[in-house]
């Protein structure tokens, strides 16, 4: 049994020109202790299919799915303060903006202890130690002074190892993580990659990484699925997708890493490719 | 030749709305902005053709109908279809001519606020440094008081009247100008386009009025508008307090404070003037909103 | 901390002094003699006028007589009143404790109310629920309070009988003054239907005083909470699992009370105008209606003082609002 199970799952928004489809028909699988890359480019609806598994997309997005199951229960029968009980606690998620993702008027100790107090029955000093603990884990040096910090004080690469703490406070089974690095600096982005990969590997846990740069996709995924305007354009396992990509776009957008690159510019994949000849290339 | 060519065909391609067209799709997507503006257009019309539409003059008593009720209570009389006041007046006459000083002074105040608040804003802005500090703190002085005590005051020293009133007024209402503008200057100043027409050698002024003032605009019409209606209360309540419009001028506020002794007696004479200026008011600032919408960039992406 | 408390005392320094000196050339700026405005003597021989010349000081530069005049503001004389002689700080102090109990009630309504109404109408954003909030919102602000506080009178205190019409407690009443607060003072009086009366006086004004204020708290509370709404702080709040109530009402209002209290500092300024109405119409014996009586009287001693504690009031309500500002937002703080 797979931990998120996710069939033909399609979100639509109402916007003032009429419906728009962000999420066509995708479908993913995710086991324990698997790392899987979701990989586009922005707007391919990577996010949005996530948020919508996790029921946070605000009530004007219309979420269908044939299947929507997380650790054998159906996510879409289920009552919001059912659902609740799993998000933060089995389905954790972190995201792109660590300092705009903290709540400023709150210290980043009141932010974890948070969780531990919603999620779990331990008392105010076991939740202390426990947040103390966490941070110790994520590489934060003097845990008990950083707690009392507020989310400007610190810096960004420091934030995002606060949300991954606070994620990691009740020993999620799945992680998922949106675009993690992306606005940090290159020095701090390989820090973090390697310290969820660590903590990965010692909790077992699920991890879905959200991302657009195929170098990160090198580095963490066992599998990866490539998604272009809310479709999924193809799945493979991380060696097959690098060696021998199937759909015409997976082979474009690898022949746009720079790495790739022969000529003096950059070949761009719009330039090459419209709409219609990605999704007729598609491989699912 | 062959760029002007160029040009005039791309252009048949679909022409970009204009800014007044793409402004009028914004406000008119807010009804109540709509409606806003109706009602101001028709106040605005009564009180341009006051002698045409009122049915009566506003100052002729009739001594035979005294706090003659409305039409549609027992008693009314179609001739006076919102009835008479204390002295036999007409109150829909009275309250069209009205009209015309709320419409009257609403306008002067907001001129001689915006004038001389955005002048001031703008010297601020642009020279900072000890002017601006100067500025600044006057302006936190003015501030410091409520602003219709001070306008009160400002009409002890003056004397009351209509005049006076819309000076005090406005006096009270410019700091408001004189921050928004200085702080949309200030943020305009340093941007791009100010910096590449100073090295392109614009002078001071040309750089103030015509490529810095242009681009802050916005707010401050919206301010303008809520100017215009908070001149119009304040007006009405100096005239209330008395020390505006002075009696038998038809100002709504003066109206209301004649008829404060018939309040038991006599509902219609205290209603109507006061439903006029919350209509007014009303109008205007849903107008207000509906330019706050079509004029903010911020919110038409959402 | 510090350093942010004595930065705004700094600036209010030379608010206070040019706030004296608006003051202190009110009196200069009246039409007419000085002297007989300052004196309230009509009629006065040329010697008597020289005699008053120097005795009020006005016979010295301008600049000693400002000095003399800030002098007298720092140890607490305000003038004295040309009608009763008595100290301008006196009647300041006796009738201000009628208009803070009157302010503070109407604040208190605006606020209780304004709040749960803006976040509501925020969460609920473009239902009937919000259009009809904000509607009643846009009229309370387009209000003419001096109307409004006449048709409640109409309605409530002629047509209903419920409430009386002027004045803080009935005349049946009698009891010493302690605190000033007619509440608090008919709880310690102990007469049987004492408080219940006071609070029948106070309902009328304070829901006519709060009612731009409760508009404007409102719309700012709305439009801070939709901003903040669309943080990606409180999409991490919910992605904690944390229930809507606490999503809403910890995460979001904390982080839109920020600008809201700004709004509500600036409701003391808008407080006190309106007092001057909502006292006129009904009778409250507060410093609003003082100001306006003084006025007529041409009491311009009164005025003048009265001008200057106003200012002087709003001053240190805006200080403690600051303080506050920095208290709510940590970003100041640090």
């Amino acid at each position: 049994m797979s931990l998120l199970e996710v069939k033909n799952l399609t979100v639509e928004f109402q916007t003032a020109s009429g419906p728009f489809r962000a999420v066509d028909g995708v479908s993913l699988k995710v086991d324990e202790g698997e790392v899987l890359a979701i990989v586009g480019e922005s707007g391919s609806g990577k996010s949005v299919s996530m948020l919508a598994a996790m029921g946070l997309l605000p009530w004007t997005a219309k979420v269908t799915a044939d299947v929507l199951t997380f650790n054998g229960r159906d996510m879409q029968a289920m009552s919001d303060s059912d659902r609740r009980k799993i998000i933060g606690k089995d389905i954790a998620m972190i995201f792109q903006e660590p300092i705009a993702s903290l709540n400023p008027c709150f210290t980043v100790g009141y932010q974890i202890e948070e969780v531990l107090r919603i999620h779990t029955d331990l008392s105010r000093k076991a939740r202390r130690d426990r947040a103390i603990e966490l941070f110790q884990s994520v590489g934060i040096p003097n845990p008990e002074e950083r707690l009392g910090h507020f989310p400007h004080q610190m810096s960004g690469g420091q934030c995002q190892r606060v949300m991954i703490a606070t994620a990691l406070a009740c020993n999620p089974k799945l992680l998922i993580a949106d675009e993690p690095t992306t606005a940090l600096d290159v020095t701090i982005q390989k820090q973090i990659l390697d310290l969820l990969m660590k903590l990965q590997a010692e909790h077992g846990m699920g991890l879905i990484i959200i991302t657009h740069d195929m170098g990160v996709v090198a580095e963490t995924a066992d599998r990866v699925i490539v998604q272009y305007k809310g479709r999924q354009i193809e799945e493979a396992d991380v060696l097959s997708l690098f060696s021998a990509p199937k759909s015409v776009y997976t082979k474009a957008l690898l022949s746009a890493l720079p790495e790739n690159a022969t000529g003096e510019r950059l070949p761009t994949i719009t330039e090459k490719l419209t709409d219609a000849e990605i999704f007729a290339g598609a491989v699912r | 030749m062959s760029t002007v060519q160029n040009t005039a065909d791309t252009k048949t391609g679909g022409t970009p709305p204009s800014g007044l067209s793409e402004f009028w799709f914004y406000f008119s997507r807010n009804k109540g902005a709509v409606i806003g503006l109706f009602v101001f257009l028709v106040i605005l019309f009564v009180a341009v053709f006051a002698p045409f539409v009122a049915p009566h003059s506003p100052s002729s008593q009739n001594r035979e109908l005294l706090l003659l009720p409305p039409v549609f209570q027992q008693g009314g009389m179609w001739g006076h279809i919102l009835g008479t006041d204390a002295v036999g007046r007409d109150i829909l006459s009275r309250l069209i001519y009205g009209a015309r000083f709320s419409l009257f002074i609403g306008l002067v105040v907001v001129t001689l606020s915006v004038v001389s608040g955005v002048l001031i804003g703008l010297v601020a802005g642009y020279f900072r440094g000890k002017v601006d500090t100067f500025i600044m703190r006057i302006m936190d002085i003015i501030l410091a008081f409520p602003s219709l005590l001070l306008a009160l005051v400002l009409v002890a020293v003056l004397g009351p009247g209509l005049l006076n009133a819309m000076i005090a007024i406005s006096l009270v209402n410019q700091p408001h100008f004189v921050r928004l503008t200085r702080a949309a200057v200030m943020t305009e100043k340093s941007k791009d386009y100010v910096v590449g027409s100073k090295v392109a050698g614009a002078g001071t002024l040309r750089l103030m009025f015509l490529t810095i003032l242009p681009n802050c605009l916005a707010p401050l019409i919206v301010q303008a508008t809520l100017a215009f209606s908070a001149a119009i209360l304040d007006a009405a309540a100096l005239g209330f307090l008395g020390m505006g419009a002075q009696p038998p001028t038809p100002e709504w506020g003066t109206m209301l404070a004649e008829a404060r002794e018939f309040i038991q007696r006599a509902w219609w004479v205290v209603t109507f003037p006061g439903l006029a200026i919350l209509i007014t008011v009303l109008a205007i600032n849903l107008m207000g909103d509906g330019l706050r919408d079509a004029l903010d960039p911020k919110l038409k992406r959402s | 901390m510090f350093r942010f408390i004595f930065g705004r005392l700094a600036v209010l320094i030379p608010t206070f002094l040019g706030v004296s000196l608006i003051a202190f050339s009110f009196i200069r700026l009246l039409p007419g003699d000085p002297v007989m405005l300052m004196s309230g003597e009509r009629v006065m021989s040329p010697e008597r006028h020289a005699e008053l010349m120097h005795q009020l000081g006005l016979d010295r530069p301008m600049y000693i007589q400002y000095f003399d005049y800030l002098a007298g503001l720092l140890t607490g004389d305000f003038g004295s009143s040309i009608v009763t002689k008595r100290p301008v700080l006196d009647d300041f102090l006796q009738l201000f404790p009628a208009t803070i109990e009157l302010s503070l009630c109407a604040i208190i309504l605006a606020v209780v109310l304004g709040i749960p109404a803006g976040v509501l109408a925020a969460v609920k954003r473009g239902t009937w629920l919000d259009q009809s909030i904000m509607g009643v919102a846009l009229v309370g602000y387009s209000m003419p309070i001096f109307w409004w506080g006449l048709l409640l009178i109409i309605f409530f205190s002629g047509y209903l009988g419920w409430t009386p019409v002027s004045g803080r407690i009935s005349l049946m009443y009698f009891f010493p003054q302690v605190t000033g607060f007619m509440l608090i003072d008919s709880l310690i009086s102990g007469q049987a239907g004492a408080f219940k009366s006071a609070v029948t006086y106070l309902i009328l004004p304070t829901i006519v005083l709060a009612t731009i204020p409760l508009a404007v708290i409102a719309r700012q509370t709305r439009s801070a909470m939709l901003e903040v709404l669309g943080e990606d702080y409180v999409r991490t709040a919910r992605a904690k699992g944390l229930s809507p109530f606490r999503v809403i009402g910890v995460h979001a209002l904390r982080n839109a009370m920020i600008p809201v209290i700004t709004t509500i500092g600036l409701q003391v300024g808008v407080l006190l105008a309106g007092a001057i109405l909502t006292e006129t119409i009904f009778s409250w014996p507060g410093i609003g209606k003082w100001m306006v009586d003084s006025v007529f009287k041409r009491d311009y001693a009164v005025v003048q003082g009265g001008l200057m504690l106003i200012a002087a009031v709003i001053m240190i309500v805006n200080l403690v609002v600051d303080l506050l500002y920095g208290w709510v937002n940590p970003r100041i703080r640090h």
